[in-house]
């Protein structure tokens, strides 16, 4: 009896840790949930006015630019998957993981060959362990992702989506040639993709995010995003040097801006669930805790309930001895 | 003519750098030097990497680095877009000379695209620094 308390106390001591653990980290978590926010709405001004320049430019001028331009016969696409670095977020690697899964499958049920882009660890993590192949994936910024990181995922994006649209021109017959272990972005790579999609987290509210699949590539360019105000229509622009290259300037800058609002979309809510993951396993280690503490109390009074019935039974046979020699 | 001011952003892709009310601002695009004052014609510009020059309202100088980026004018609203983008009284000056200089020194190779921008980035910010004070 006694050993079965002692073991009681001990586990109520790990639980103990435990929860301390889990409670800093769901602090830690809400903290940083803030700071991300403040980081979304610091990035949206750019988003904004660049938004702007763009319609500015798409609008007055009927340039064509291979990142608008709808290829003719999509034969492969890109996935841009965005996960986080750790774990202990809940089932927010997952069901982001679910997402790009079910899209993968559409592009393939559509007949176009599909290679992945990740960002975070648990994505590698979890395409490494089907032996699937990552064309290129970036790590360690899943939390607080920089405007460089974006920036260098949409140049790798980008600069594989041109190579598509090039080859489209002359298309050749051998879409199914092997891109397996094509692991680095040499320069050199003789195919691109056709799409580029993106599958990330949208942060809704504390309480809701969901994944999210948009298409990247080729850009449709929503001319006005938000209902244009009277004085917000747009001046006849002057573009220097052209408009043209002012277009091949803006384009790629829009789709890192797109890219790093998806990176800090999925930072926050990434935060979020791992605030939320953390605060439930805090109530259960409180709820373990308070049962524990239950049980071992019953057993201390058994234990003890044991002992005075040994005693007493101890005296009355000792009583009941010396009865009989009298 | 001189009551109309320019509203003037200065947004770098992480936050806000700058806004307020100018009467002109200075600007170096790929055409040139670029000087906009108040009822400049529409315009949209790409900005080289180098220093944007304010002259606020209450005739106070802003000095802002700007990496490569883009300029828009219009109605008197001027924003002025980069990747990166730091004010000249954030900028560390003596660090981002050291910078600079162990760059030219150890990399060197201005025939990568990458160092290049990142050597023209920093020299920017020395520029901007040392045209403020």
């Amino acid at each position: 009896m006694a050993v079965s308390l002692r073991e009681y106390r001990a586990r109520i001591r790990s639980v103990e840790s435990t929860k301390k653990i889990t409670r800093a980290m769901e602090l830690i978590a809400a903290s940083r949930i803030i700071k991300a926010q403040q980081r979304a709405q610091a990035a949206a001004p750019y988003a904004r006015e660049l938004t702007r320049a763009v319609s500015a430019v798409a609008s007055y001028s009927n340039v064509d630019h291979p990142l608008t331009t709808e290829p003719e016969d999509a034969k492969r696409a890109a996935i841009l998957i965005v996960t986080s670095d750790r774990g202990l977020a809940g089932a927010y690697s997952s069901s982001v993981l679910k997402e790009a899964e079910r899209l993968t499958e559409k592009l393939r049920s559509e007949g176009k060959e599909v290679s992945v882009y990740v960002s975070g660890r648990k994505g590698v993590a979890y395409l490494n362990f089907r032996r699937r192949t990552i064309t290129e994936s970036w790590t360690g910024h899943s939390d607080q992702p920089t405007y460089d990181v974006a920036q260098e995922i949409g140049q790798a994006l980008i600069s594989s989506f041109i190579a598509g649209s090039d080859d489209t021109a002359a298309a050749d017959g051998s879409p199914d040639s092997d891109r397996a272990g094509d692991r680095d972005r040499a320069g050199d790579r003789d195919e691109g993709v056709h799409e580029v999609h993106v599958v990330y987290t949208r942060f809704r509210s504390m309480l809701t995010q969901e994944p999210t699949a948009i298409r990247l590539l080729p850009l449709e360019v929503v001319e006005g995003t938000e209902t244009p105000e009277a004085e917000d229509l747009l001046p006849l622009y002057e573009f220097e040097p052209s408009a043209a290259e002012v277009l091949d300037a803006l384009l790629p800058r829009y789709v890192e801006s797109r890219i790093y609002f998806a990176l800090l979309q999925a930072a926050a809510s990434e935060l979020a669930a791992r605030q939320r993951a953390m605060k439930s396993a805090t109530d259960n280690a409180t709820e373990l805790i308070k049962k524990y503490t239950r049980i071992a109390n019953q057993a201390r009074q058994a234990g003890i309930t044991q002992e005075i019935s040994e005693i007493v039974g101890g005296v009355n046979a000792l009583a009941d001895a010396n009865a009989g020699r009298d | 003519m001189s009551d109309a001011v320019l509203q003037v952003e200065v947004v770098s892709a992480e936050r806000l750098v700058w806004s307020g009310e100018a009467s002109m601002v200075r600007a170096r695009t790929t055409e040139g030097e670029l000087g906009i004052l108040p009822n400049h014609a529409p315009l949209l510009s790409l900005l080289v990497q180098g220093f944007v020059d304010i002259r606020a309202s209450d005739d106070e100088s802003w000095v802002v680095a700007v990496d490569a980026g883009f300029v828009s004018v219009a109605a008197n609203r001027v924003s002025i877009l980069a990747g990166r983008a730091l004010p000249s009284h954030e900028i560390e000056l003596e660090k981002r000379r050291q910078d600079l200089e162990r760059r030219r020194a150890t990399g060197g190779d201005v025939d990568d695209a990458e160092e290049a921008a990142e050597q023209a980035w920093l020299e920017a910010q020395v520029r901007a620094v040392e045209h403020a004070s």
